[in-house]
């Protein structure tokens, strides 16, 4: 089975490449890359992909999603979460461990992996539990894990309280190259809140989350990585503080990489006002500096990677009162427009905002893809710019209807997606 | 005093002697004191001094609002808020149902918005809600058709305490403008507090709130009030002294370490009084804490208006009932 994709533009971070290319793939990998035009070699019985007019990616990696499954496939499950990758353009996604049970064992891990066989559409990396049950006390088997398929292990959504128990999870995961995902926050400071601690909570007469409460995180955490000599990543950084502190952390060498998520360069705590659920999420959206600050932080290398923290949730959960609807929002969909307004807005350029969803998750995570080196799977996106488009919840493939997005007009779409020289996702004729 | 308001015609049918019109209070809803002008609260005000007389009478009921019906829906216990609600509704004819969240169907697990919907499937031409989360009305508001009156939400507004202090003060004091008021207690977990800065700063009162830091929200300056933590700087010369209620639970979330320092150091007692503008007003809300925020010889004394504001409440409420749902309405 041969294919070509042809006269795209080619933006492959990882060799430095962003030029007029003809992709050749055979048998589910890239064979080659030419120059338009060249001598391919292709004949007989080639599928022509048209990209004239589009870019092509290396798929793009989201390594933090919330697939539900097991437990709450109501609110989404492996065959409606990857189709929501692939709509949004990503071929591969990291599934957080915080499903019903927790995957702290090897046979939630292997259920996983099995269930995307059957029913994913894009690849999908299990995230290991830090500890069993995430309830903070005892290490889970991290070998069993690894030699299951964990990539990583993560506290999402329940940090880790206790500092000794972290120090631990840190200097035994890296024995098996698990990198430590951390959900930063200090659960005492944060406790009861709803939204972000300022003049809003205060106007609104909600419980606030203090900025504090996130970089004491972020700090302890980093700090800790440090004594374990092992590496760490943070997740969802949100705050103008916790960028600094990251940024100080690399500087001074440590091996520490972090991501946010497209709701933190995009909104600001405003998206809350008249009680609004679906803007409710941990952390929660800050202020314009904040904003600001996680941009140049993307813009600058501080952090590494856009990732979604995709969680859907039901109506059951979001049309309620404020204070008891759940944290989170879905991302898959809408994380690529809102990633190119950055470039729109001279703050990134094409080729950093591919590394940032796609060649740096990859090298985070330690697993395959993020690039377009002959050799590899091809795991490829092709991407209108310039194609205008309005955020529809209820097109959505994500079962998740819960985003603060509904109703705007984005640029930039995933026009094709392809894992393994496989389309799961055209909108091309 | 005010000027009285404009007499009309056809209020005479109404009941009242003083004419209002309901047409210069165009809304559907009341969520809190965020979204009125100063215009708009003079406005209620003036209907709410118009409405006081009618509770003065022998027969204290006109058919205003005679074929409407008024489901009172508390989420949250209470005993003041709500009887003032229903006396207001029944004094003016409508007629009423009252809820509370352990005789509806919240206890069988359905949500707010299913329980409003189905009483509004019944018609009702007003919802009046207490509510233990912010935002709860405004949740309603957006999904029914009914007017949604916040009878007070979470930590967030109580609009309708707010008027009925402002009605105490102006008939008191004659005006609101230049007025001194002092806040005195938890800010941050108050909503009294929250809708009567907004309110008083709309009607240019000046106005003080003390409390410990651990009381006062963050940013709490951006609404325009002068800051203290300790009582006595904030009471200097004040006209209207608000002491707010001290919920005793919140000695567990660490706000303070005891009643008795409380009481010590931030309760209302003669001494401190002294303070205040000699013709000063001591109000609160309710339920009091005798003892803690205020002494029982202030809470009794010559310069308590506590049970004015609770006769005021009513007027207020109906004031309210008759501007949102009374009369004909201009689209």
């Amino acid at each position: 089975m041969r294919i070509i994709v042809k006269g795209g533009r080619v933006v492959d971070p990882a060799n430095g490449l962003d030029d007029l290319r003809d992709i050749l793939i055979e048998d589910g990998r890239i064979l080659d890359m030419v120059t338009p035009g060249a001598e391919t070699g292709f004949y007989d019985g080639v599928e022509i992909i048209e990209a004239s007019g589009l870019i092509a990616v290396p798929g793009l990696i989201d390594m933090h999603v919330h697939l539900r499954e097991p437990g709450e496939e109501y609110k989404e499950n492996i065959a409606t979460g990857t189709a929501a990758a692939a709509a949004g353009g990503f071929t591969a996604v990291a599934a957080m461990p915080n499903t019903i049970p927790v995957n702290d064992n090897r046979s939630l891990t292997e259920y996983i992996l099995n269930q995307t066989r059957l029913t994913g559409v894009v690849r999908v990396y299990p995230v290991a539990a830090m500890t069993m049950g995430s309830r903070g006390d005892e290490l889970c088997q991290y070998g069993e894990l690894a030699d299951a398929g964990a990539v990583a292990v993560s506290d999402d959504g329940r940090p880790v309280p206790n500092t000794e128990v972290m120090r631990r999870v840190l200097e035994y995961s890296k024995v098996y190259n698990l990198l430590a995902i951390c959900h930063s926050e200090d659960l005492d400071l944060s406790a009861g809140g709803a939204m972000n601690e300022g003049t809003l909570s205060t106007r609104l007469g909600l419980n606030g989350m203090p900025v504090t409460a996130e970089e004491l995180g972020v700090y302890r955490d980093i700090q800790l990585a440090a004594l374990a000599e092992a590496p760490i990543h943070i997740a969802h950084i949100s705050t103008a503080g916790s960028v600094a502190i990251v940024r100080q952390a690399k500087a001074s060498g440590l091996p520490v990489t972090a991501e946010t998520a497209p709701h933190y360069f995009s909104l600001t705590e405003e998206a809350v006002i008249g009680y609004r659920t679906e803007a409710k999420m941990n952390p929660p959206l800050r202020t314009r500096k904040d904003v600001d600050s996680v941009r140049q932080g993307l813009a600058d290398g501080t952090l590494d990677a856009v990732a979604t923290d995709h969680a859907p949730h039901s109506e059951i959960e979001k049309d309620v009162e404020f204070d008891r609807a759940a944290f989170g929002i879905v991302g898959l969909e809408t994380a690529l427009p809102l990633t190119l307004d950055l470039v729109r807005r001279g703050y990134l350029s094409l080729s950093r905002t591919i590394a940032l969803m796609s060649a740096n998750p990859a090298k985070i995570l330690g697993i395959p893809g993020g690039t377009l080196t002959p050799g590899v799977a091809a795991d490829i996106t092709l991407i209108d710019l310039e194609a205008k488009w309005v955020v529809e919840a209820i097109k959505f493939k994500s079962l998740g209807r819960n985003t603060p997005f509904e109703g705007h007009t984005v640029r930039g779409r995933a026009e094709l997606t392809m894992v393994g020289g496989k389309i799961v996702q055209s909108r091309l004729n | 005093m005010q000027a009285p308001p404009r007499l009309k015609g056809r209020e005479v049918f109404f009941g009242l002697d003083k004419g209002l019109k309901a047409v210069e209070f165009n809304r559907k809803d009341l969520l809190g004191m965020e979204d009125l002008s100063r215009e708009e609260i003079t406005h209620i005000l003036d209907t709410a001094e118009a409405f006081k007389e009618i509770s003065e009478r022998e027969i204290k009921k006109v058919p205003t609002l005679r074929g409407k019906t008024v489901v009172h829906f508390f989420y949250e216990p209470s005993t003041r808020t709500r009887t003032s609600f229903e006396i207001a509704a029944k004094r003016l004819s409508a007629d009423t149902i009252s809820l509370s969240a352990s005789t509806s169907s919240l206890v069988k697990g359905e949500t707010l918005i299913d329980t409003v919907r189905n009483l509004e499937a019944m018609k009702p031409d007003a919802i009046v809600i207490r509510h233990s989360s912010s935002g709860a009305p405004h949740l309603l508001s957006q999904q029914i058709k009914s007017t949604v009156i916040n009878a007070g939400d979470g930590t967030h507004e109580h609009p309708t305490q707010a008027l009925l202090d402002m009605l105490t003060m102006r008939e008191i004091k004659g005006k609101l403008e230049g007025l001194r008021v002092t806040i005195i207690g938890d800010i941050t977990h108050s909503r009294v507090a929250r809708s009567n800065m907004i309110a008083l700063r709309t009607m240019g009162a000046e106005v003080r709130v003390a409390g410990p830091p651990t009381m006062l929200p963050p940013q709490l300056e951006e609404y325009g009030v002068e800051i203290f933590h300790r009582p006595e700087g904030a009471l200097e010369g004040a006209d209207v002294i608000m002491m707010l209620r001290i919920q005793l639970e919140r000695m567990k979330q660490h706000l303070f370490p005891g009643a008795r320092e409380y009481a010590r150091y931030y309760g209302l007692n003669p001494k401190r009084l002294e303070l205040c503008a000699p013709d000063a007003i001591v109000m609160h809300p309710g339920p009091m804490n005798r003892g803690v925020e205020i002494s029982p010889e202030v809470a009794d004394g010559p310069y308590s208006v506590i049970l004015d504001q609770v006769t005021n409440g009513v007027a207020v409420r109906m004031a309210l009932l008759y501007l949102l749902i009374g009369g004909e309405r201009d689209t």
